[in-house]
């Protein structure tokens, strides 16, 4: 199963006609330790690059954008009495939310994992 | 996702280890003198009270339409000596200006006079009720005029409206002024530009006006970037806010081409007035093109921080604006007296006013405090205030910037404050580290992550009423400090050592919010 | 000067450190446009302490204190007895000179003050969390109708007739901004407040209905109902609340199903002041809708060692994080005014509070009786707490009020000063009566009211 990054430090993994959206572990490390998240709706269309999510650390907040266009399928309920999952497993318990894919050619712009850790570097 | 973080703030807490305290453990958990204090709802009774008042007579008849409260609210009560003991032992837990240095950038912690709460407490002030014949409060009325007299002449701005609570309340009367000048004019317009330095309150006040906020670059050297800014204003763009001395520390010397780059493309300039201090009885911001400005009557003016409030927040008006200003204002007719402009005269005396923003007429608490001090120090006064608190900082600017990461030391002098951050410090520390280890040294820490726009940010804003002894010994102690941080001195992690309390969990604090205090299970 | 400890050697020798000629040297940034040549002209130059003093006691004098005349006026801001040992508390240099609690480790006194205070004020209101206060009764009310609209993402408020006029100034002005509809109101002049005509203006879209209790006639009623027919249409109830000591002796409003519950503090420890400074009390029943509430949070947790210490929490709501995206702009509360309240509290608990509270209420109902008494008066209310509103013959209230004041008799308010031109209200007068009020200024008000009102009728 295939994996893209947004260079905002979103993830993506695609299944048939499904995706997941996290952020990366990059991200966790530079907000320190999470301590909400606000997760879509079911239900809700998101765009690509619209909000879809907010995370939250004791001083700091980021929006968590959309990397591709659909509806949200289910939110990461686990997320809600355990935002730490963010920082303990970013990459996989710590996801937020399962969507449609609508539109495959979105994901033509996105960076693969070898793209995004020489990206990570670059900063 | 939006960038992370960008402050770089990350609390963080280990467990304290064994053996940083000399001396055993007590019985009480009280260190001679650093008490232990419980809650109040652990030492107070529902049954217990510290005042004499007749006894219920439940018997009694009454007019309450059978509303009568069953239930106890869940209060509790102290006598007056286990009160007056209560609240003295926790104010003993706090850091305040009269105990020592506070140098809190763009907080302006200067020495509060006395005087002042001596004159706020004249019955004359205090105990007189805002809807009163206005008969019976002229001297009420005549002190706000007064101090709108000295806003006004000090600012160099024609007009003043006194009713907003605080910095924010003010930003937000400035910014609402600008919208219903737009408004009036046929296009309210669409964009407020902020300095990416900006305080949050900038961005947070234009969204709520239904503004969107866009970023205006800065030069390398920390002031707005003129150029960028002139080539974005446009039709859309409804004014800009800016900070003047701006939030680095500098004064923003191309305000005035700013300003009219702005006035010549219909928009308005809001100046955040929160570092006022810096330049009052020096500089006048309506020389400088100020449409709006708001000014921190607890800043610049000396009255009480009191642990977050309350402040006040009047706001002085170019003529072009003055007619938006909000209600109530005072008016002086040519006899001597004065009255009160409410919703009224709104007809005949401010038909453009956008509306009203608090209940009753403002601040005067803050009000009697604010004057007393500016008649206290006068013209000359304050002069002297802006210079030596200018000068102060400088001091510091250039005792510490040998050692400091100064990101704007080379961009001329600063103004009441000066910026340092935390790069080359060693061993994974942060500002947060440094910031701890000066509380064990006896201070009060600066402002720290702030402005976003420096990494590890840290504002020194030593005000004028510290003497040169004071600011000498800082320096000493902030440059020890400063030492262990680029060495990578690992005590610091656990810093404060000897403070009322270690460093908190605030993670915890967030994750599961206990917000009340709740009786424990049975 | 006494509040400036630079001596001329001391700048000289910074300025040396600094490597500047003089002060002059610091402004260069400022444009030569904008250098003055000395002091501000027009403005005074500095004065000793005494002169000052003089100065602003002239001013102070030309007043006439509460104190020192028969005093019935509320209508928002009420009288009390404050004890001394409040000011005492809130004089202490550590309260007073502190800031913001940004430093949890060195601020412990304001945080624990800060959490017994919106324990506190939560359990007044009888709700879940109270914030650590607002700036006054006025501006948290336009708080709450903005959190009422993020929570129930809908946009018009519904806004009861008997809301003090100046609180529903605050929320149209803001409204018009925000795009906000509100649905406002006259008071009607009756025994009651008007609850089915209320209840008749909720509809799908209505995110809260705004009601004040007691309400700006200082009538009392059971809110319960006018609750359950919000909830029922999806909306939230907000209830205004501008005299604390009240909750002492009727119902809170969390009890009858508030949502929201908003109000002015000054009542306890605060003081009259003018107006300002005031305390903005705001407290939520359900804690889940904590995160969208406005202002600061005080909250318990831990330290290194393991003890007990409280810190400012769930800060991401705010604007110094959140920026353009905050729940509120506002910076500072009122801390050293829920300081004095929280004191004031502590000293009353449970039993004082509930002491004073029947003490105004007894007091009130012995006025109330008089006032009803005097020819040409008659009382409106069936049901109040410690303000009336009585109706007066022939001249407006508004006109007796001035002419009382120049008898130096503090009646009331008239709501005709509160809702000028508005021929409906012009003979309708707020009486407030407190703990402080005496036989004797009730007498006084009687007798001097009946003269008015007779020499008004002739």
């Amino acid at each position: 199963m295939p994996r893209y990054f947004t260079d905002e430090h979103e993830w993506i993994d695609v299944e048939g006609e499904t995706a997941t959206v996290g952020i990366t572990d990059y991200a966790q490390e530079q907000l320190g330790d999470i301590v909400f998240v606000e997760l879509p709706d079911v239900g809700a269309i998101l765009d690509k690059g619209g909000d879809a999510a907010v995370v939250e650390s004791v001083k700091a907040a980021s929006d968590v954008y959309s990397p591709i266009t659909g509806e949200v399928t289910e939110a990461n309920s686990a997320l809600e009495d355990e935002p730490a999952l963010v920082n303990s497993s970013a990459d996989e318990e710590g996801w937020f939310f399962r969507m449609t894919l609508s539109d495959r050619d979105e994901l033509e712009g996105l960076m693969d994992d070898k793209a995004y850790k020489a990206f990570v570097d670059n900063l | 996702m939006s960038a992370p973080n960008k402050s770089g703030w990350k609390p963080q807490m280990e467990p304290a280890q064994e053996g940083m305290h000399n001396g055993p453990t007590t019985t009480t958990g009280n260190r001679a003198l650093m008490l232990e204090e419980p809650l109040l709802f652990e030492i107070g009774h529902a049954e217990t009270t510290g005042v004499d008042l007749p006894e219920v007579d439940p018997a009694a008849p009454n007019r309450l339409a059978g509303l009568e409260r069953t239930e106890p609210a869940g209060l509790v009560g102290l006598t007056e000596p286990e009160a007056i003991r209560h609240y003295t032992r926790l104010s003993r837990q706090n850091y305040g200006i009269d105990l020592g240095f506070f140098p809190l950038g763009s907080c302006t912690m200067k020495h509060n006079p006395r005087l002042n709460e001596k004159v706020a407490r004249m019955p004359g002030f205090a105990d007189i009720h805002p809807l009163a014949p206005q008969s019976t409060v002229q001297g009420a009325l005549e002190v706000i005029h007064e101090l709108g007299n000295w806003l006004c002449k000090l600012t160099g701005m024609p007009s003043v409206a006194m009713s907003p609570k605080a910095g924010a309340h003010g930003e937000l009367c400035g910014i609402l002024a600008i919208r219903a000048a737009h408004t009036a004019r046929g296009n309210p317009r669409e964009v407020v530009l902020v300095p990416e330095s900006a305080h949050g309150t900038n961005p947070a006040t234009a969204a709520f006006a239904g503004y969107k906020v866009e970023d205006i670059p800065a030069t390398p050297e920390g002031r707005v970037d003129v150029e960028a800014l002139k080539a974005r204003m446009g039709p859309d763009v409804a004014g800009v806010m800016i900070t003047n001395p701006n939030t680095c520390g500098l004064f923003e010397r191309d305000f005035r081409t700013i300003a009219d780059a702005v006035h010549e493309a219909g928009g308005y300039v809001y100046c955040d007035g929160a570092n006022f201090n810096a330049i009052v009885g020096r500089v006048r911001p309506g020389d400088l093109g100020v449409d709006a400005m708001h000014i921190n009557l607890h800043k610049t003016f000396s009255t009480p921080h009191g642990g977050g409030g309350p402040g006040s927040g009047p706001v002085v008006f170019s003529d072009a604006l003055a007619p938006f200003a909000p209600l109530p204002f005072v008016r002086r007719h040519e006899d001597g007296s004065f009255d009160l402009v409410e919703e009224e005269q709104r007809e005949t005396s401010r038909g453009q006013a956008f509306g009203r923003m608090t209940a009753f007429h403002g601040q005067m608490g803050m009000f009697t405090r604010a004057l007393t001090y500016m008649l206290s120090h006068g013209a000359d006064g304050l002069k002297q205030v802006s210079e030596d608190a200018v000068l102060n900082a400088n001091y510091i600017l250039r005792s510490l910037e040998d050692i400091l990461h100064a990101p704007f030391a080379d961009s001329g002098p600063c103004m009441h404050e000066a910026l340092f951050g935390d790069k080359d410090f060693g061993g994974g520390l942060s500002t947060i580290d440094l910031a701890k280890g000066l509380i064990d040294e006896g201070y009060h820490p600066m402002t720290v992550y702030f402005p976003l726009v420096v990494h590890g940010a840290m504002l020194v804003e030593p005000t004028e009423t510290e003497s040169k002894a004071s600011i000498d010994q800082f320096i000493t102690a902030f440059r020890s400090v400063a030492e262990r941080a680029l060495a990578g001195d690992e005590s610091l992690k656990q810093a404060p050592y000897y403070a009322p309390r270690r460093r908190l969990d605030e993670t915890a604090a967030a994750r599961k919010p206990k917000l009340k205090w709740e009786p424990a299970a049975e | 000067m006494r509040y400036l400890p630079l001596t001329d050697t001391d700048r000289t020798d910074m300025l040396e450190r600094i490597g500047a000629a003089s002060v002059d040297d610091l402004f260069v940034d400022v444009p030569a446009l904008a250098q003055l040549d000395g002091p501000i002209r027009d403005l005074p130059m500095r004065a000793s302490e005494m002169a000052v003093e003089r100065h602003m006691q002239a001013r102070a004098t030309k007043n006439l204190a509460a104190g020192d005349a028969p005093f019935f006026i509320g209508a928002g801001a009420y009288r009390h007895h404050i004890p001394a040992s409040v000011d005492t508390v809130i004089q202490r240099g550590e309260f007073l000179t502190a800031y913001t609690p940004y430093q949890p480790e060195i601020a412990q006194g304001t945080l624990q003050m800060l959490f017994e205070f919106q324990t506190q004020v939560a359990n007044l209101y009888g709700c879940a969390v109270a914030n650590a206060s607002l700036y006054d009764g006025s501006t948290a009310c336009w708080e709450a109708v903005a959190m009422a609209g993020r929570l129930t993402k809908r946009k018009r408020a519904v806004l009861s007739g008997a809301l003090h006029p100046h609180y529903s100034q605050v929320v149209k002005t803001m409204a018009q901004f925000t795009g906000d509809t509100i649905a406002d109101a006259q008071p009607s002049i009756q025994t009651e407040p008007d609850l089915e005509g209320l209840t008749a203006r909720i509809d799908d879209d209505t995110a809260c209905v705004v009601v004040q209790y007691p309400d700006i006639l200082g009538r009392i009623t059971d809110l319960s109902a006018i609750a359950d027919a919000a909830h029922a249409k999806g909306a939230l109830l907000v209830v205004v609340n501008t005299e604390p000591v009240a909750l002492g002796a009727i119902k809170s409003p969390g009890q009858m199903g508030a949502d929201i519950v908003v109000g002015e503090g000054q009542s306890i420890g605060v003081g009259l002041q003018f107006g300002g400074p005031y305390l903005g009390l705001f407290a939520v029943r359900n804690p889940k809708h904590v995160r969208q509430m406005p202002g600061r949070l005080c909250g318990e947790t831990t330290d290194a060692e393991g003890k007990r210490g409280f810190v400012l929490t769930l800060s991401t709501r705010e604007q110094h994080i959140r920026r353009e995206k905050a729940t509120s702009n506002i910076c500072t509360n009122s801390g050293l005014c829920a300081l004095a309240f929280s004191v004031h509290m502590t000293l009353l608990g449970e039993k004082g509070l509930r002491e004073l509270a029947a003490e105004n209420h007894r007091l009130a109902c012995i006025a109330a009786d008089r006032l009803a008494n005097v020819p040409g008066v008659s009382l409106l209310n069936r049901a109040f707490f410690n303000e009336f509103t009585l109706m007066l013959d022939g001249k407006p209230a508004r006109d007796i009020v001035r002419e009382l004041a120049d008898r130096g008799v503090l009646g009331g308010v008239s709501l005709g000063r509160l809702y000028p031109g508005i021929e409906a209200l012009e003979q309708a007068l707020l009486v407030a009566v407190t703990e402080t009020t005496t036989a004797e200024d009730i007498e006084t008000l009687a007798i001097e009211l009946e003269a008015l009102v007779k020499e008004a009728a002739q």
